[in-house]
């Protein structure tokens, strides 16, 4: 494997990957009782027909900003990996606003989402393994084409 | 005087208990994770990081990607137990939709293709960078939500359902 060697540090805590499953468990009982986990209640909420999907974002970005905020003030690096707590802030860029599109139209229509449709999953869902096919497999496109494109840039550039 | 109520009742016919307690819920495993390891986790990148085992493509053998999919598929295992476990506590775990495969299969693709474009998905960019304050999330996620509620409204004007 040419990955094997690259397994980082922090990983090598034996805490590391029990925490990560027991949050992940957590995650998804959120899922599961915000009902996210059925695409019918997702499509309700994108038809106006039951709102209350607002708070399931809405709650969870409250709790998770308080926290990042807290947290990245406090100056403080976290106990299992000695990484500095910070906030998420990705760089902007064209491919920011596109894929905000496609992944909305993939979520209108369908009314999965990823982490959504890894509780589906759990909830005994199995149709939505349609999904989750599609998701690979979509990822898997986006990858090889951003790849032949970035080849084919770096071949005219050397030309 | 009714008629605020029968507004409550019309726009959350199922009340908001469930969902604001699932929002906090998911909001607390994301804490969870954070608190001890500093990591911001989002669902979509273990879409690529489990690529890395299959394909020998560069695009998916970059580093970020090979040295966080051990601990992605943990946290994505993670997500399917707990909602495993909840739904087999309430003695409901089988249910399944009625959306029809053709729209799980086809919106899956746009899903893969579109948040690994857009570097995250309603987890990484709308709960972690919504919670961060991130102008880059806040961005994804308005467009995100606005496409989705039109395609949303026009498949449903469109007679499909489920």
């Amino acid at each position: 494997m040419s990955g094997a060697g690259v397994v980082a540090d922090h990983e090598s805590h034996p805490l590391f990957l029990p925490l990560v499953f027991i949050g992940g468990a957590v995650f998804g009982v959120g899922l599961a009782v915000s009902q996210m986990a059925r695409p019918e209640i997702v499509l309700e909420f994108l038809q106006f027909r039951d709102l209350g999907l607002a708070f399931v974002m809405g709650g969870a970005s409250v709790v998770v900003g308080v926290t990042f905020w807290a947290l990245t003030l406090s100056g403080r690096s976290a106990p299992l990996t000695g990484k500095r707590f910070g906030r998420r802030l990705k760089s902007m860029d064209r491919d920011v606003i596109v894929g905000g599109g496609v992944f909305g139209v993939g979520w209108g229509l369908s009314g999965i989402c990823p982490g959504a449709a890894y509780a589906s999953l759990g909830i005994g869902n199995v149709v939505i393994l349609y999904g989750v096919a599609g998701m690979f497999l979509g990822a898997y496109l986006q990858g090889y084409l951003r790849e032949s494109r970035v080849e084919s840039g770096a071949a005219a550039t050397a030309d | 005087m009714n008629e605020p109520v029968l507004l409550v009742d019309a726009l959350f016919p199922r009340g908001i208990t469930q969902y604001l307690l699932g929002g906090i819920l998911i909001g607390l495993g994301t804490v969870i994770i954070y608190l001890g390891t500093g990591i911001h986790a989002g669902a979509s990148t273990f879409l690529e990081s489990t690529l890395s085992y299959a394909s020998k493509l560069k695009r998916f053998q970059r580093p970020r990607f090979v040295s966080s999919r051990d601990w992605r598929v943990v946290f994505t295992l993670g997500i399917v137990a707990g909602a495993a476990g909840y739904s087999i506590a309430l003695g409901d775990f089988g249910w399944t939709t009625e959306v029809q495969p053709w729209r799980l299969f086809v919106g899956g693709i746009l899903i893969g293709i579109g948040t690994r474009l857009g570097k995250g998905c309603t987890s990484g960019h709308g709960v972690c960078g919504v919670g961060s304050g991130s102008r880059t999330s806040i961005l994804n996620v308005g467009i995100f939500m606005l496409v989705a509620i039109g395609v949303a409204q026009l498949v449903m004007a469109a007679g499909v359902t489920p």
